[in-house]
């Protein structure tokens, strides 16, 4: 058989999934309105990028992330070695991730890109994070300023926002 | 990822979300969007194949800029030949024996770090300048 599927709705198999374990539905953030808006500045090869990424990725030498709605973030120095690199995560298959990281951190993904000239760079530093916080209000209201605050300081061109 | 997007938009940093779960995309509406069909925990694409990674990168970047508010662009890259590997996510697996099981890859909720190597336990600095821990007050 080769037929295509629609993408899976994780919102229906999560519901599902917590119907049969017995936990209240967890109820998603909709937004239907336009959303927040900011023209792009400058062509592709001319974007100094920020990676923002929230599959549990630490360093080696920086502390792991806890599994209970961990709010703290890590700063990683996209010079770094890739081997320094680990994740730390309660919710997803780490296979592959853990086989090699750009699945979820695309660091040597954009140096790459980097070198042929279609972006002018990635960012000094990377902002990692465990997503699956289960307080949007947390989100919105601690975690996304601390993040804007750190970004302001890096001069870049677009935050690039890789969920894992 | 979304809800983060829109915040940094809002204080006129532009943004692109990757996403590998189009339901949840589609409800935080993010300003920018791409959508990859591959299994969660592969969002930029699989472990053993760099030439396709930024391929998938390079056209998620490249069609960036004629994304509209809250658009969302499905990548062109399927992940199998076929859609089956979808069947069983987050849905009971039958075993040959007649019970079913599920594939949780879910931890328990622990609150101390869980380190993907011990050894990395011994080498964490306690002080840890990188490591940026919020008050929740």
């Amino acid at each position: 058989m080769n037929q295509r599927q629609d993408p899976i709705d994780y919102i229906e198999r999560t519901r599902s999934q917590y119907d049969a374990l017995g936990y209240e539905p967890y109820t998603w953030v909709k937004h239907s309105a336009t959303p927040p808006w900011t023209a792009l500045s400058k062509p592709l090869n001319e974007m100094n990028i920020a990676l923002i990424a929230s599959g549990g990725i630490y360093a080696h030498g920086q502390i792991a992330f806890h599994h209970k709605d961990d709010l703290s973030y890590r700063i990683i120095d996209t010079e770094i070695e890739t081997a320094k690199l680990r994740t730390s995560h309660f919710a997803y298959d780490m296979t592959p991730a853990r086989e090699n990281i750009n699945v979820v951190f695309p660091i040597d993904t954009l140096k790459s890109l980097a070198r042929q000239g279609i972006i002018r760079s990635l960012a000094k530093r990377a902002y990692t994070f465990m997503g699956g916080i289960y307080s949007a209000r947390k989100v919105r209201d601690l975690l996304a300023p601390h993040l804007l605050n750190a970004l302001q300081d890096d001069e870049v061109d677009l935050a690039l926002l890789v969920p894992a | 990822m979304g809800l983060i997007a829109r915040h940094l938009e809002a204080a006129g940093l532009p943004t692109l979300c990757m996403s590998a779960a189009y339901s949840i995309t589609r409800s935080v509406n993010p300003p920018r969007s791409v959508f990859l069909d591959f299994p969660l925990g592969q969002t930029c694409g699989r472990p053993d194949d760099p030439q396709e990674r930024r391929e998938i990168m390079q056209t998620a970047l490249e069609q960036m800029s004629s994304l509209g508010p809250g658009e969302i662009f499905r990548l062109p890259f399927p992940f199998a030949d076929s859609d089956e590997w979808k069947n069983t996510v987050m849905r009971p697996v039958q075993n040959s024996d007649g019970t079913r099981q599920m594939n949780d890859f879910r931890t328990p909720r622990l609150d101390s770090p869980q380190f993907q190597y011990d050894a990395d336990r011994g080498a964490a600095d306690p002080k840890c300048p990188s490591c940026v821990f919020i008050s929740k007050d």
